[in-house]
């Protein structure tokens, strides 16, 4: 046998865990946070993701040379994200 | 069947050598729907208000709904690779096709909302008309909508044609517990696809539904 064999006790925790994410990230939209509406959808948004990754995913169980990669493709996304916003967010007629 | 490629030292470098490849393309994937993520940020930051107006067009029951549906799906396409890696070649068979189902229901699902913002004259062209001030903006948060929507539609189209091979090899017999990296390859792409629309759902369905701006 090759690989890791998850538990579906596992993948159970995970999906109801994401169930309950999704339950509070259609909740927290309606409340007033002004700008921080958009920090918690991300923020929830974000954890989904990592779950999905590390359990449904079996990053969590993977060598390290599979954490590099996937961290890579994230770290460059960033490098993106980061480098263009430093320029649209400190533009003088932003808004 | 040996299960073992030649170029392999053992069935673990082998499946490692498949994971890797695989998480390799996914970050190619990362960047293509990333530049559209940040296309949408750097509009939205532009047209804060346009996007939110267009945003309450979009039915929240219904994406709500398909969340919910990707996310089970997820689950039993986790269940899938389970069951293959197990062996149990009836279980893997039942999950897969439930994953298509429900990755079809997704899909019609979507077609249903898309056929209600033709008929709300809400697709971007020449006939596009939404009543308000930033007409025009709002246009352009539908132009995302259906290029990021359509793109993670497509993708999982690819998806239900992959698992559909998926369950013809399976109920061949090719897949064994020391040989089953495409049933968790297909899984990777799948979970993959849910990542995305996990962050699509917030970003389009979901802005300023608490009416912080006005």
């Amino acid at each position: 046998m090759t690989g890791h064999v998850v538990r579906p006790k596992t993948y159970y925790s995970v999906f109801s865990g994401l169930l309950v994410l999704l339950v509070a990230t259609v909740g927290v939209a309606y409340l007033h946070l002004g700008e921080l509406n958009i920090v918690a959808a991300m923020s929830i948004a974000v954890i989904k993701a990592v779950l999905i990754i590390l359990y449904f995913m079996h990053v969590r169980y993977s060598p390290r040379l599979i954490w590099l990669f996937v961290g890579a493709g994230f770290f460059w996304l960033g490098i993106m994200f980061a480098l263009t916003f430093s320029d649209y967010l400190t533009r003088a007629s932003a808004g | 069947m040996d299960a073992l490629a030649h170029q392999f030292d053992d069935l673990d470098q082998q499946h490692e050598a498949a994971s890797l490849g695989m998480w390799v393309f996914l970050a190619t994937e990362i960047m293509f729907f990333g530049a559209l993520f940040l296309g949408y940020a750097i509009y939205r930051g532009m047209y804060p208000a346009a996007f939110a107006a267009a945003s309450h067009h979009l039915d929240i029951v219904l994406g709500t709904t398909n969340t919910a549906l990707l996310l089970c799906s997820s689950l039993t396409m986790a269940l899938a690779v389970h069951a293959t890696q197990l062996g149990t070649r009836k279980a893997a068979t039942i999950f897969l096709i439930l994953t298509i189902l429900l990755g079809s229901a997704f899909l019609g699902i979507k077609g249903v909302e898309y056929f209600h913002k033709y008929e709300e004259r809400l697709i971007p062209g020449s006939n596009f008309y939404f009543e308000g001030a930033d007409g025009r903006h709002t246009q352009i948060f539908f132009s995302f909508y259906f290029v990021m929507t359509g793109m993670h539609a497509l993708h999982m189209i690819i998806g239900v044609g992959l698992l559909s091979i998926m369950i013809l090899m399976t109920s061949r017999g090719r897949f064994s517990p020391d040989h089953y990296s495409p049933v968790e390859m297909s899984g990777l792409y799948w979970h993959f696809v849910d990542i995305v629309w996990v962050f699509l759902f917030p970003l389009l369905y979901l802005v300023d539904r608490s009416g912080g701006f006005k």
